[in-house]
């Protein structure tokens, strides 16, 4: 069934895992990824509205397509933030990650 | 249904549409549920590939191009060679505290169905066309000339990140120690 409804659902249930992951997981590669999911449920539901309801088929998918820059912005700086924790803390579990000095 | 309605076009294009949407849920939940963060990458990479089949859906043959090669092609490669940062595949999992997952579930879906309840609540009123081209010139035209400060705004982004994510990444060694 191709219409505007499913798409929104598929969108609901990605963003929804997505912050499940957030939320429950301590390990900061899966945290990562569950964040790359969340950004795909927002794309979804861009890419949706843009195909049903707007007059211009183009405007949706240059937002779409700068959401995806920000999100690969986001993978490097966070992949970096991540290798820094590790040569410090010898651990990607945000539990360890408890001290806010220097 | 017929014979012939079974076998239709229509008919093969709904089943195919579920078949991408059911890859793309499992994808996610592979991507979310199991401990082993390897299984983590290869359901991330299952559900990314399934968005670019609905954008394929959605009409957007460049979307899902862009989607293969920036998600699938960049993003899962660069966190696969972060995988070897996390803890050894053989030592015993710790276990997940049930509060924190319960906590995490319910929070889950009371935005799932708050967002549901949004979706289908709302009745959608569509624009009047003013255009229907998808092509690709089309996009290309208009990121070069109406939307340029996206395109601008874009690339400064990802040049800021990447400077960034070198200092961070290479230079704390010698900051740090």
């Amino acid at each position: 069934m191709n219409c505007l409804a499913s798409y929104l659902f598929v969108a609901a249930a990605l963003f929804s895992l997505g912050l499940m992951g957030v939320l429950q997981r301590r390990n900061l590669i899966g945290m990562l990824i569950s964040v790359e999911l969340m950004l795909n449920g927002a794309n979804i539901n861009f890419m949706a509205f843009n195909r049903f309801l707007t007059p211009e088929p183009a405007v949706g998918q240059i937002v779409a397509l700068f959401v995806m820059g920000i999100a690969a912005a986001e993978a490097a700086i966070g992949l970096s933030i991540i290798l820094a924790l590790f040569r410090r803390l010898r651990s990607i579990n945000i539990e360890r990650a408890q001290e806010l000095k220097g | 249904m017929t014979l012939a309605g079974i076998f239709s076009v229509e008919t093969a294009a709904q089943g195919a549409f579920w078949v991408v949407v059911g890859l793309t849920l499992a994808g996610a939940v592979i991507a979310v549920f199991p401990r082993n963060i390897l299984y983590n990458v290869l359901g991330l990479v299952l559900a990314l590939t399934g968005v670019a089949g609905l954008y394929l859906f959605l009409n957007s043959m460049f979307m899902a191009l862009m989607q293969l090669l920036i998600y699938v092609g960049a993003i899962c490669i660069a966190i696969v060679f972060a995988i070897m940062l996390s803890r050894p595949l053989h030592l015993e999992l710790p276990k997940r505290s049930l509060g924190k997952v319960a906590g995490a579930a319910g929070a889950a879906a009371l935005f799932f169905a708050a967002n549901l309840a949004v979706a289908f609540k709302t009745n959608w009123q569509a624009a009047a066309q003013r255009s229907a081209d998808w092509s690709i010139a089309t996009i290309g035209h208009l990121l070069l000339t109406r939307y340029d400060l996206v395109f601008e705004v874009i690339s400064l982004v990802l040049l800021v990140a990447i400077i960034g994510a070198i200092l961070t990444a290479g230079y704390s060694r010698r900051l740090t120690s």
